[in-house]
């Protein structure tokens, strides 16, 4: 079927700006993809999708300019030991990188053009997968123009996290990255990324997971405000899977952070949470899809916005139980609270259950801080703008404790807690 | 040490006078009692004193110590010596109690200048106290009153009572929801916080909880006004006639 007029000038406007890197092993796969964004076009306003969001920035050839922040705050995780892996604007950075080595894991860089490659049975196809039923254009983008990204194998125990760090210091960079993660049967990984990474960032991972396998991924999007992204996780889970995945977002003009997780072995479990604070022209959309395909498997989903000035803040989230998927075990919760009445939260949660044995509860509110309970702190002797800190921090608790690592938790609350007391100036 | 003058209070939202010229003078080292059927106005007089939201003070004053507390914020009436134990105390999901506890220890030592409770010093203190509530470590882990049974939220402000040691305790109703043993309980850790220092205005709907913590004064409250002023006796009368002869004989 034919594209819309107005589709395809702007699918064709964007692909006209953009070069497809040429050779190795994901070739095949880029060209794949290609086509997949030539037969859907990039995203309208008119799509079930993105009617809530606007994805006109996310499109258009040319990366809306996006000031730069500064700041003397300490980048986060900083004080954790882990492997670090740069990107400058999107451009992999080997001098403020670590040396791409650790016990159990073996790391490669897209860009590093090579003929052979376990991850051209991820790089795509989980993406290609994760197509349908509802396209993601913009990650079949990516799959087709990413420049560079990490190929992440892990055989064993990670002895510590691989981290990424994204660092913007260009107010027009255009950034497409595309990182594939395998963990094999029995290992284990965090995977750990923090900043802003560009003015525009498409960013695609796609994670297998393999019987028996765990994920982590804490992930802080950092605070520059212009900014704009759009990121996609795809993962598969094998029998007794872990996967658990928390973001931080704070400030941002547009994010839109995409989760597609498909739970393929019996006993798999993938939680998805996420934490936003926005002030002012702030847009961030979570979008998240989960299906169960097999037996007794637990997903949860917890997201938690804090929103003032005008902030915006959307929640699609779908659990689609499949026919057999019996004894799933399905918890969403997505809540807002609105610091002001200029403030709004969108959300849409789905359900779509094909098997009769299950318990899957959703739940979705908007609210304003809990006047009974601020009262309580302050006639304790708290005075209002801490105590009403204390209950936002509290708001988001549920979320940030889906952090396994409490170590990590202490990190996400020590910025939410900053973000909240420069705001109280 | 609280001096209350002819207070009239009534609600933010609708024109309708609660507090009808309350006279009520509660020296250092005293425990007042009031007590009053339902719809007296006793709780609206602990929740104007401590400075909830949606009361008007539409005449008279309250003063502690000299200084005038219907002008202060919440925050400043506690930093000034003000603790309310609540009917209803609230819960906050997410907030662990010894972050509330020490969070609001070190704010009324920084509000009154003093210096802030270390860590250690802290945690030595509150197990101490916490001990003699029967407040047991899980207890001082968990979300702020979430999960606790009524007991276990009574006992809980009785130790942010002893936590903050106030100049003036106002106990609304912390009797009720209560069985016989923990009200013991209770009373202990009130009693124990008894000091020529301290004033206590503890508001309650039955003798019983008098039977533990001996009033030096009882007042009986009826349609926004004290009607009369007593001993301890007046409490046993209350117990065993009602407070029909009562308010009949202040008509």
């Amino acid at each position: 079927m034919a594209l819309p007029q107005i589709k395809q000038d702007a699918t064709d406007a964007r692909l006209a700006v953009l070069d497809m890197p040429q050779g190795g092993w994901a070739q095949a796969a880029r060209e794949d993809a290609v086509a997949r964004v030539r037969s859907m076009g990039l995203p309208s306003g008119r799509d079930e999708y993105w009617k809530y969001t606007r994805p006109d920035t996310l499109v258009q050839p040319e990366a809306p300019k996006a000031a730069l922040l500064e700041t003397d705050e300490a980048p986060i995780f900083g004080e954790v030991d882990r492997l670090k892996i740069v990107f400058i604007d999107g451009v992999f950075s080997a001098e403020e990188s670590d040396d791409l080595a650790m016990e159990h894991v073996s790391i490669d860089r897209l860009a590093d053009v090579r003929d052979i490659h376990w991850a051209k049975d991820v790089y795509g196809v989980l993406e290609a997968r994760g197509q349908s039923p509802v396209q993601r254009p913009l990650a079949a983008l990516n799959t087709a123009f990413a420049t560079d990204g990490v190929l992440i194998h892990v055989t064993g125990r990670a002895p510590k996290p691989i981290s990424l760090v994204y660092r913007h210091l260009s107010e027009t960079s255009d950034a497409i990255l595309h990182h594939v993660v395998k963990i094999e049967s029995g290992a284990e990984l965090t995977l750990l990324e923090n900043g802003p990474a560009a003015a525009r960032f498409n960013k695609c991972m796609e994670v297998e997971i393999a019987d028996g396998g765990t994920f982590h991924h804490v992930r802080a999007q950092g605070r520059d405000h212009e900014r704009r992204a759009a990121t996609a996780i795809f993962t598969r889970l094998g029998e007794e899977s872990v996967f658990k995945s928390f973001t931080l977002t704070a400030n941002g003009k547009l994010t839109r952070n995409e989760c597609v997780i498909e739970l393929t072995g019996d006993n798999a479990t993938a939680h998805v949470a996420g934490a936003c604070v926005g002030d002012g022209d702030f847009h961030h959309d979570d979008t998240v899809f989960i299906t169960h395909d097999a037996l007794n498997c637990e997903s949860r989903q917890v997201f938690k916005k804090v929103l003032r000035n005008g902030a915006t803040g959307v929640f699609q989230g779908k659990i689609l139980v499949k026919e057999g998927a019996q004894k799933t075990d399905g918890y969403q919760i997505s809540q807002s609270l609105l610091l002001d009445e200029d403030s709004q939260f969108l959300a849409k949660p789905e359900l779509e259950i094909y098997a009769d044995d299950v318990a899957c509860s959703h739940g979705s509110t908007s609210g304003a801080i809990d006047e009974e309970g601020l009262f309580y702190l302050r006639s304790r002797g708290i005075e209002e703008g801490p105590a009403t800190d204390l209950l936002t921090i509290a708001f988001l608790a549920e979320a940030v404790m889906e952090i396994e690592d409490e170590a990590l938790q202490d990190e996400i609350n020590a910025r939410v807690e900053a973000w909240l007391a420069r705001r109280r100036g | 040490m609280l001096n209350i003058t002819n207070l009239h209070v009534q609600l933010e939202e609708e024109d309708k006078q609660i507090l009808k010229g309350v006279n009520l003078t509660v020296e250092a080292g005293k425990v007042h009692a009031i007590m009053g059927p339902n719809g007296s106005g006793k709780s609206t007089l602990s929740y104007v004193l401590s400075g909830k939201d949606g009361y008007e003070v539409t005449e008279g004053s309250a003063t502690l110590d000299g200084e005038d507390i219907l002008d202060m914020e919440p925050e400043e009436r506690a930093a000034a010596g003000v603790f309310l134990a609540f009917q209803y105390p609230v819960e906050i999901p997410g907030v662990g109690n010894m972050t509330f506890l020490r969070t609001a220890v070190n704010a009324q030592r920084k509000a009154r200048g003093e210096e802030e409770m270390s860590a250690s010093e802290f945690l030595k203190v509150v197990r101490e106290k916490a001990k003699e509530l029967k407040i047991d470590a899980e207890m001082l882990k968990r979300p702020v009153n979430v999960g606790f049974s009524g007991g276990e939220k009574k006992r809980n402000e009785i130790l942010q009572m002893a936590m903050l040691e106030p100049k003036m305790c106002i106990l609304d109703e912390t009797d009720s929801g209560l069985d016989v043993d923990a009200m013991k309980l209770v009373a202990d850790g009130v009693n124990a916080l008894r000091d020529e220092g301290r004033g206590f205005l503890v508001i309650t709907h039955y003798q019983r909880l008098l039977d533990h913590i001996k009033p030096d004064v009882v007042h009986i409250m009826a349609d926004g006004r004290i009607i009369k002023t007593g001993g301890p006796e007046l409490a046993l009368e209350v117990e065993n006639n009602g407070y029909a002869d009562l308010l009949a004989e202040a008509v």
